[in-house]
């Protein structure tokens, strides 16, 4: 790719960027939200032809414009919503739109041995006729794998493609990343976790504001470099230095025994004032499921949760919201913001009740206040409270989501992945602002699938396994390998 | 400081849109009627003088009126991303036994309007109610749900009526059938007085405006139409906020039955049998609300109804005939909503 630029209306969103992407290599594209990656990567597919620049397949220059056009170029995207039809098997999704036919029906059996033949290939043994809405999301991006390897790619596009993916599946997507190589395939490989690049990438390039700044062998290009040329200025500490829990700060949240199957098997812990607690684990371990038990977002059938020292009962989400529990969920476009409304409106929704008049007409200016004043305390970068929030970037999305539930007097605060897709800028914010809340004296506990934030966000960190805590450990005494190994159990 | 800046900035900004968001609603209002107002001089022309008329045009206002009642309660069921079918037969049901109720309630004069009007409302809300149950207890899909209320409630009205009108006994309901409001007045300036079936209308839009926009009620049904997970768990309850929103549509509906009842000075089964319920979710959908739901006015529903309103009136001083009238108004909800859709991807684009 030569001086590729796109412009959208207001934004540049690429300049100038030229890539060059070897037979039999890795290059890592890496930046933050907004660099420029997914224009890059949709300029490729040709869902968005380039505004200037030009590019060459095998030397020959080319005109992506349409994503078939792509795919008879060889190029292949494995996006991190996958392209998959989940009511059909893997065979139908691997021959879709390319049936083998025989007279007017399909081949059945052409299909079943082009799919199989391509996991053969591949090394990957799963169900070939199980809907791929069964199957997990590590079994589901084999799919795609295969799909677009059965359509002859050769310049394979991964974005983002360990965000869902458990420690051991990652291990065996890099192993099929590196057949692939072997293969002569080029494969682009977009990601937000610098800890992944030295082990997949050989080369690494960084996009920012729409602009290549570096591109290095892997080998020569440590993490903090890296981090540093995301940025474009030395990023300070990593995490911020967590405020000690006073010695006689009470138990604000006491979750004892609680059970919904199949999920959450009895689980029991307890978090102080002050305190950040980790959950740690796979994924499929039950953490997302015991917060949403104590969110009221799934009931729980059994079990008992005190929240500052009071018992209560927990049948729906406003029942929990009442008690001072916050929830911030994992998937902010589907569970945690309403797209199609503004920042202000976004803000408010769990606490609209506060700016009404006499009981009937919502006050638009307490309402607007309100919502101004979050974004002022909480630096959401948006023109205006009236924004509509499907235009904002996802740290800034989550940012709206924390402003929503900051308006309450919550006191319980849980957090399941709280900067999932969002750049390192943004993750610093965020974990200042737990920190804050900390300070404040509310109870917090957090998922985290990144285990250096689970390791420098918590005061403790509980290990769950088959919805079960396994491992209890204090932040000082906490090791990736301790946890690692209670996570995936004690043999492994 | 830093962060009192900030916030003058913010509040600076939002104004200047809010500013800006409510110019443009009131300007796409005046193009709305600016281009009826040339439609209309159009069809004047064609029509040898006959259309703009202050008769016709209250003609048409009168005419739009059940339809946008109807629409009003739609409304607020489409903007949660629902349907409800049954609107129609509600007509026909909520007719009959206000009917039933008023030849045997021992009332008169205003007493027996509200005690009938009362009895309308609860029909109404009542099948609104069943709706709404296997929508938010099983996750129906309300098109079923509503189309088997639409069989019932219909069978039901044919049953309670013997298949025949139920005549008023009394005449207490005719100012309200096909009274005028202002007559005096209007009268003076030899023009026609409003209907009150109109000034009906008027209210019901005020106050579904009203409850639509201005009330967390209101908000709670953007959210649930945008995104109805993330209102779950922002603590709105979404079954009451479902359930109510199908009790108003089958409110507005039994509203819309009680007009009919006191203009026909009957409740007959077959009121509403016909395109009532179709026209009112098309005047919906032309106002320019979304059936994907999150968004919608109910000042669009009006124009919808006048749009779909003017042009029956139209093309009844046009003679033309009324199959291809089905054409025409057919013909234009395509337009209308493709001329929507055609404007939300050019406004994306720059």
């Amino acid at each position: 790719m030569r001086d590729i630029g796109k412009s959208f209306p207001g934004v540049r969103a690429l300049e100038g960027v030229s890539l060059t992407l070897y037979a039999g290599e890795v290059l890592a594209v890496v930046g933050e939200n907004g660099a420029g990656k997914s224009t890059l990567m949709k300029i490729l597919a040709g869902a968005h032809p380039a505004d200037a620049g030009e590019i060459f397949v095998d030397g020959r220059r080319v005109a992506i414009e349409t994503p078939r056009a792509a795919e008879d170029l060889g190029i292949g995207m494995i996006y991190q919503e996958f392209n998959l039809v989940p009511a059909l098997n893997a065979i139908d999704n691997i021959v879709l739109g390319n049936e083998p036919v025989r007279g007017v029906f399909i081949d059945e059996r052409a299909a079943r041995d082009r799919a199989t033949a391509v996991f053969a290939e591949l090394g990957i043994v799963l169900p070939l006729d199980t809907e791929v809405s069964h199957l997990s999301v590590a079994q589901q991006q084999m799919v795609e794998v295969a799909k677009i390897l059965s359509r002859h790619a050769r310049i394979i596009v991964m974005d983002e493609p360990t965000a869902a993916l458990t420690e051991r599946e990652t291990d065996r997507l890099f192993e099929i990343i590196k057949r692939l190589k072997a293969g002569g395939a080029g494969i682009l490989y977009i990601s937000h976790r610098m800890e992944e690049l030295p082990r997949i990438a050989d080369r690494v390039a960084v996009l920012r504001d729409g602009r290549l700044v570096e591109s290095r062998a892997a080998a020569d290009f440590p993490p903090e470099d890296v981090i540093r040329a995301m940025v474009g200025r030395r990023l300070e500490a990593h995490f911020p230095a967590l405020p000690a829990v006073k010695a006689d700060a009470r138990v604000m949240l006491d979750v004892h025994d609680l059970r919904r199957a199949p999920a959450v098997n009895g689980v029991s812990f307890a978090v102080r004032a002050g305190e950040i607690v980790g959950l740690a684990g796979l994924v499929g371990a039950g953490r997302t499921e015991i917060v949403r038990a104590i969110a009221g977002a799934d009931v729980p059938q059994e079990g008992a949760i005190e929240v500052g020292g009071r018992a209560i009962r927990i049948r729906n989400p406003s029942d929990a919201i009442a008690c001072g529990i916050a929830f911030i969920t994992e998937d902010r476009k589907a569970q945690g913001l309403v797209l199609g409304m503004s920042v202000r409106e976004n803000i408010t929704l769990a606490h609209l009740r506060d700016y009404v008049d006499r009981d009937l007409l919502i006050d638009a200016k307490r309402e607007e206040a309100a919502a101004s004043e979050s974004i002022a305390e909480l630096r959401i970068r948006t023109p205006s409270p009236e924004q509509l929030v499907r235009n904002l970037s996802g740290g800034t999305q989550q940012k709206v989501v924390l402003a929503k539930w900051l308006l309450g007097e919550a006191q319980v605060f849980l957090f399941d992945e709280p900067t999932r897709g969002i750049d390192v800028g943004a993750k610093s914010e965020i974990y200042f602002l737990m920190v804050k809340l900390a300070e404040r004296g509310a109870a917090i506990v957090m998922v985290s699938s990144e285990l250096p934030e689970v390791l420098g966000m918590s005061h403790r960190i509980l290990v769950v396994r088959g919805g079960r805590i396994v491992l209890e450990l204090p932040r000082e005494r906490a090791t990736p390998d301790a946890v690692i190994a209670a996570a995936a159990g004690a043999a492994a | 400081m830093q962060e009192a800046r900030v916030k003058a900035d913010l509040a600076q900004a939002s104004s200047a849109i809010r500013l800006h968001q409510t110019r443009a609603y009131w300007l796409r209002i005046l193009a709305a009627i600016a281009a009826l107002i040339v439609i209309a001089v159009a069809i004047n022309w064609g029509a040898h003088g006959a259309f703009l008329q202050p008769g016709n045009i209250l003609r048409v206002l009168r005419q739009i009126t059940y339809n946008c009642i109807m629409g009003v309660g739609e409304t607020f069921v489409i903007i949660t991303a629902g349907i409800d079918l049954s609107i129609g037969s509600l007509i026909s049901l909520s007719g009959v036994v206000m009917a039933l109720f008023a030849n045997a309630l021992p009332l008169h004069g205003f007493a027996l309007i509200a005690a009938t009007l009362i009895v309308g409302l609860s029909v109404g809300a009542l099948a609104g109610f069943v709706n709404a149950v296997p929508v938010v207890k099983l996750n129906l899909p309300p098109f079923i749900t509503t189309l088997a209320m639409m069989q019932v409630a219909l069978g039901l009205s044919f049953m309670v009526s013997h298949g025949r009108p139920v005549p008023l006994q009394s005449t207490d309901f005719q100012n309200t059938g096909f009274g005028v409001l202002l007559g005096g007045i209007t009268g003076a300036m030899h023009l026609p007085g409003i209907p009150v079936p109109v000034i009906w209308m008027i209210v019901i839009i005020v106050a579904g405006s009203v409850l639509l926009m201005r009330t967390p009620f209101g908000r709670y049904v953007f959210a649930l139409g945008g995104n109805e997970e993330a209102a779950r768990l922002a603590g709105i309850s979404v079954r009451r906020v479902k359930t109510m929103v199908y009790v108003i549509s089958g409110m507005c509906a039994a509203t819309v039955g009680f007009l009919y009842m006191a203009l026909f000075s009957s409740g007959s089964p077959q009121t509403g049998t016909g395109d009532e319920m179709l026209e009112a979710i098309a005047a919906v959908v032309v106002g320019g609300t979304s059936l994907m739901g999150g968004r919608g006015t109910i000042v669009g529903t009006f124009f919808g109804a006048l749009l779909i309103g003017l042009l029956y009136n139209a093309m009844n001083l046009l003679s033309i005939e009324s199959y291809l009238q089905k054409v025409v108004l057919g013909a234009v909800i395509l337009l209308a909503v493709v001329l929507d859709e055609l404007r939300k991807r050019y406004l994306r684009r720059t």
